[in-house]
């Protein structure tokens, strides 16, 4: 194991390890839209990061180009020593190690929680069905629904439906979780549930990176946000920092907006 | 005689119900036998194109876009005298029966394509992006996740669809195929009496009742909430 051990609870990036994630002049264009203006930004092991910005700043697209579901238009992305950007590398193999969950969740509605959460593991990592059902079963009672494992998504309320979409992520052993702000679309009194696992994730030393407007869960959890706006990064540092003392002008107005 | 005699004995004559029903036995059996085939392999044929289609390659959509157009357009009738009187003409003979099932599948299988792939383009993209962030390749996609979810939104029009070109199989009789219209229609020139036709009518509704009774409990069955 590469760890390094955790200083604590510290708010900024000493708490973590060396760097896994580094993204480097990453662009990206929709048609003549571009949506993010070069991005650099390094994410260490265990560090957990939070990404805010105003909606259309291109928050979501900067994760969705790390993992590749939306296709850079220049720049890299290394993951883990692997350049993700690279022409040939083995995006599926790749993927098994970048967890992502999804602001609406994303189940398949056709399956249980426990069809969910084993599909990969059968398909991908090709394990015989017992092992995928146990390591199944285990990732749905980290996630506090070892008793929901053959329930449909549409038996379960948006908060376990969330927690069932982390455990997807969670049952391939993944070395960072990307959430695509995972609570904007539950109700406020589910919210809780969610995040307690994230905590727990946290807490277990997993490297995430977070888009959300959780403040309170960043203050507690975040060790580094960054603000995003117009598709760069305008500020970074603890949130302490970002949320108490902003430097740049375009960053306290947005979080003035958020406080409110 | 009466009226009420001469419309039985026109329609429901019981010597000619006696001497026929063996011959429209073997027709109902004919009917049962090309339409399981053409469901089979229509609806086969039809999933195969529209998942091929998936995969956006734009020789390939351009030859199925092409031949769902021509099948939906063209009357079966049209197809089935063509293929049965015309191939002969630069040497391929084919059996009426194989003609039928042939024409017949590939008319499903037009449509069936179209609604197949009405269900892959209206599941939601968030499912696509899901799997492919847990490392399923596109065909795995396409399979474990999109196909299941795009064959029960395709039941219901499948079914009706599925009924309209079942029975379609009565225009075997054109071409000789044994099938329970050409039985009727023979027993009806024979005997110059209406009853074999009768007959044939009561068949196709007792044959076809059920499916359209299974069919609507098919499509109950397959009408799953959406998460």
């Amino acid at each position: 194991m590469r760890l390094i051990p955790s200083a604590g609870g510290g708010c900024n990036s000493d708490a973590a390890g060396m760097a896994i994630l580094v993204v480097s002049g990453l662009r990206k264009s929709f048609g003549s839209t571009e949506v993010l203006k070069g991005i650099d930004l390094s994410i260490a092991e265990r560090e957990l990061v939070f990404i805010i910005g105003p909606s259309g700043s291109g928050k979501s697209t900067l994760l969705r180009c790390l993992n590749r579901l939306e296709e850079p238009s220049r720049g890299s992305v290394t993951f883990d020593g692997v350049e993700v950007t690279a022409r040939g590398t083995d995006l599926n193999a790749l993927r098994r190690s970048m967890g992502m969950v999804f602001q609406s969740f994303n189940l398949y509605p056709h399956m249980t929680a426990l069809g969910n959460v084993t599909l990969a593991l059968r398909r991908v990592l090709k394990k015989p069905r017992s092992e995928a059902e146990a390591l199944g079963r285990r990732a749905l009672a980290g996630v506090g629904l070892a008793d929901k494992a053959l329930s449909y998504p549409s038996e379960l309320s948006g908060g376990q439906q969330q927690r069932v979409a982390i455990a997807r992520a969670l049952a391939l052993d993944p070395k960072i979780v990307l959430f695509d702000e995972p609570t904007s679309a539950l109700d406020p009194e589910l919210v809780g549930s969610v995040l307690a696992v994230m905590r727990e994730l946290k807490r277990r030393g997993m490297t995430m990176l977070v888009v959300s407007h959780e403040l309170r869960f960043a203050r507690e959890a975040a060790d580094r946000v960054v603000f995003i706006d117009d598709g760069r990064i305008v500020e970074e540092g603890s949130a302490e920092a970002i949320f108490t003392a902003p430097r740049e002008s375009r960053t306290k107005a947005f979080v003035a907006q958020l406080m409110r | 005689m009466t009226n009420w005699q001469r419309f039985v004995d026109t329609f429901f004559k019981p010597e000619m119900m006696r001497q026929y029903w063996p011959s429209i036995a073997q027709g109902v059996l004919v009917t049962v036998e090309i339409a399981a085939a053409v469901v089979a392999t229509g609806l086969l044929l039809g999933l195969l194109l529209a998942s091929l289609r998936a995969y956006r390659w734009q020789a390939i959509n351009v030859v199925i876009v092409i031949f769902v157009d021509v099948f939906r357009a063209l009357p079966p009738l049209v197809a089935i005298l063509l293929i049965y009187f015309g191939l002969p003409g630069v040497g391929v003979n084919l059996p009426s029966f194989i003609v039928l099932w042939l024409v017949l599948s590939l008319v499903l299988a037009a449509f069936a394509e179209e609604i197949f792939w009405a269900g892959i383009t209206s599941t939601a993209k968030g499912q696509w992006e899901a799997a492919r962030s847990t490392g399923l390749s596109f065909s795995e996609t396409l399979a474990f996740v999109v196909l299941p979810q795009a064959i029960r939104l395709g039941v219901p029009p499948l079914t009706n669809r599925t009924i309209a070109i079942t029975k379609n199989t009565a225009l075997g009789t054109v071409i000789g195929v044994g099938e329970i219209l050409n039985q009727a229609t023979a027993a009806q020139s024979f005997s110059g009496n209406a009853t074999p036709l009768m007959m044939g009518a009561i068949a196709y509704v007792l044959l076809f009742v059920p499916v359209v009774v299974v069919g609507r409990w098919i499509e109950t069955r397959f009408a799953w909430r959406r998460a």
